[in-house]
């Protein structure tokens, strides 16, 4: 199992090297803008453009410019500075981290506990007109898209330009240790607008996945042990419908940690996302280079913990 | 209740499965009865109804949305009007049931001993230590070797006669009064299905419960069962006890079941022969009596009049729905013991040959939808 993780993770590394490579071409083949124009303000002459240009390593040759950033991260963990604010990636990254993760955890909570219970009832159910209503309601939610449903909730709910006065609305997302309570009334409507259409399509996957399971023989074998059919559905049945769902559930964390970036966007939370978001704005390299490959870390990550997590939920499955 | 009461008598049984294709027919009209201590063997192709009936006994094809009629009657009470609550009192506790596959029948991620500590607690208020120690006595009653150990083995560790020990190590957790057994033996290597029979036998010896062992052949039931009844499309079609059902089988359709099989004893140049078409559909069955279309034996009016489950003049205990006059069927059944084909046996009674041609692959019967339980 040991020696199995520790291949994985080294074809991870090289997955890693890879998406570098290619994120590092893509955006200079097809840049959004000159970043030494850029960053060259109004005070434009061709010379101090190409003393921007040598400043940041531009004027290189693209081999060199790679191998100059893997040697950083490889040898000092240095994943390069904002062309615009000559802040260290690696430092922005992980300032950014937190809001990310409160908003992508905090919504995984919701969509998965919201799923797992309309998806039981559903199948329970199935068929009727409860199951109907609630598939619909989820194929509605899915459809939504996220930047719609937040600035439709912020129209509604938020304080300071709802409806009704009810959440704080955009940019007042707070710091968890800060101002812990301001952290989660802040963060309410961005969780509801992330885990919503999640939660639908977990909604409709637990649904098929404990149909499916609850027509299996030892599903009968629980019955004709005279076990009631709470304890049929919940532990004979959900235990075995619900590892699909483990898989698909490690691997939208991980996406997501790589930036949610619409939602981030309208609630103005300072997040990866939105880092990315203005970073690709300015043709800032070295934030877009960090983020993705940030979010290709994520998702090496949870692929490899997602083994380990169903290597414990199924007792059949072993490694070598 | 007096001491002629049977423990498990079924009175006019009927299950039917509304479907998109219209109803099925699973059971129809099914009685018999099942005493201490004794064992009953029920026979018949799949799709013969043997299994919907035993599933029923246990009320396991309510929510398959079956519609159930006639009584069950089970030390006095009777199952089809109890309500889920009392039934889950009796199911795994005075009832209990083994399955054909083991593999699939137990929970492949929960270890053995776990599923079997459920068993012992549903039932019985135990302590979880208690409730193991039971786990591990009963895996040694059924002979698994080192229970102690294997007792946190999952199932996927286990082979398949050991699994399907296991099975009964769980069905036998309470110490039921009956045992339903769907095809204990049917997904096991033959020298394991030998062993699994032999168990059962002991254990019913040492526990004295009843037993209902439904298979589809007749080599399961003639060394098991003390009575067998004979099952096609949802009905029985011939009971006797299992002497009598070997030394005088009455119905055409037990004839070509022990015809094909092949036997030790019979002479060398005896030919299995098959009984020819496939089952009816239980949607559509054939008007009259229902083997008629399979039938090597049948008259035009066969098809007409249903035959009733009466018994056999000489033997009240022996009971057969065949149209065949009782004298013919035993002079048939002679030329079929001397090594005869059906086509031969028939020429020597003197019987015209069925008018419709026997069930061929034009009037393939319509599917059978599956009962998934």
């Amino acid at each position: 199992m040991t020696r199995y993780i520790i291949r994985r993770l080294l074809w991870g590394l090289l997955l890693l090297v890879i998406v570098s490579a290619l994120t590092f071409v893509l955006f200079r083949i097809l840049p959004t803008a000159d970043p030494a124009k850029l960053r060259a303000g109004r005070l434009q002459s061709p010379k101090i453009i190409a003393e921007i240009r040598h400043d940041l390593g531009l004027d290189k040759s693209l081999p060199e410019q790679f191998w100059v950033y893997m040697k950083g991260i490889f040898l000092h963990f240095n994943l390069g500075y904002s062309y615009y604010s000559n802040a260290p990636v690696k430092e922005l990254i992980f300032n950014r981290l937190p809001a990310t993760l409160s908003l992508v955890l905090g919504g995984a909570v919701i969509w998965f506990v919201a799923g797992l219970g309309v998806g039981i009832i559903s199948a329970r159910r199935a068929g009727s007109k409860l199951d109907r209503a609630s598939m619909g309601t989820a194929l509605v939610l899915v459809s939504a898209p996220e930047y719609w449903l937040g600035l439709l909730m912020l129209f509604f709910f938020a304080s300071d330009i709802g409806k009704v006065h009810v959440f704080p609305g955009a940019g007042s997302y707070a710091g968890l240790t800060a101002e812990p309570s301001k952290w989660f009334t802040s963060l309410i409507m961005p969780w509801l607008v992330v885990a919503a259409g999640t939660a639908a399509i977990y909604a409709r996957l637990i649904r098929s996945s404990l149909l499916e399971t609850m027509g299996e023989d030892y599903i009968r074998t629980a019955r004709a042990k005279g076990l009631s059919e709470r304890r049929v559905v919940l532990r004979h049945g959900l235990r075995s419908a619900i590892n699909p769902i483990v898989t698909v559930l490690g691997l939208d964390i991980a996406i997501l940690l790589g930036g949610t970036v619409l939602v981030e966007t309208v609630f103005d939370i300072p997040g990866i996302g939105r880092l990315n978001y203005i970073a690709i704005t300015h043709s800032d390299y070295p934030i877009i280079q960090g983020t993705v490959l940030a979010a290709s870390l994520f998702v090496v990550v949870a692929n490899v913990v997602i083994d380990i997590v169903y290597a414990f939920l199924d007792p059949r499955v072993r490694y070598s | 209740m007096s001491a002629a009461e049977p423990l498990l008598r079924v009175e006019d049984l009927h299950v039917e499965f509304p479907t998109e294709d219209g109803v099925v027919h699973a059971v129809d009209g099914v009685s018999y009865e099942v005493d201490r201590g004794r064992t009953l063997g029920i026979v018949g192709e799949s799709g013969s109804g043997k299994t919907v009936s035993s599933l029923t006994t246990l009320g396991l094809t309510r929510t398959q949305g079956a519609r159930v009629s006639g009584r069950i009657v089970f030390e006095g009470k009777d199952l089809v009007a109890l309500s889920e609550g009392e039934l889950r009192a009796i199911r795994g506790n005075d009832i209990a049931m083994i399955f054909q596959d083991p593999l699939s029948s137990l929970h492949p991620f929960f270890k053995v001993g776990t599923q079997l500590i459920e068993a012992v607690r549903v039932h019985q208020d135990v302590s979880k230590q208690a409730a193991r120690a039971r786990a591990v006595e009963l895996l040694g009653l059924v002979g698994i070797p080192d229970p102690g150990k294997r007792v946190d083995a999952y199932p996927h560790e286990f082979s398949g006669g050991m699994r399907q020990r296991a099975m009964i190590a769980m069905a036998l957790a309470n110490e039921p009064k009956l045992l339903i057994a769907d095809e204990p033996t049917t997904a096991l290597d033959v020298t394991v299905q030998a062993q699994i029979l032999q168990l059962l036998q002991r254990l019913q010896g040492e526990l004295g419960m009843a037993i209902v062992i439904i298979t589809h052949d007749l080599g399961v039931v003639a060394q098991t069962a003390d009575d067998i009844a004979v099952m096609y499309a949802g009905r029985i079609v011939e009971r006797a006890s299992t002497k009598r059902l070997f030394a005088g089988p009455e119905h055409p359709y037990t004839w070509g079941l022990l015809k094909s099989i092949p036997s030790l004893t019979g002479t060398r140049k005896e030919q299995l022969v098959p009984i020819s078409g496939s089952p009816p559909s239980l949607i559509n069955r054939p008007p009259g009596c229902h083997f008629h279309p399979r039938c090597p034996y049948s008259q035009p009016e066969h098809a007409r009049i249903d035959p009733r489950l009466e018994p056999v003049t000489d033997d009240p205990s022996h009971r057969v729905a065949c149209l065949l006059e009782t004298s013919l069927r035993r002079r048939l059944w002679a030329e079929l013991s001397d090594g005869n084909t059906p086509e031969q046996a028939r020429a020597s009674v003197g019987l015209p040959a069925p008018q419709e041609p026997v069930a061929s692959a034009a009037d393939a019967p319509g599917e059978m939808p599956e009962v998934g339980l």
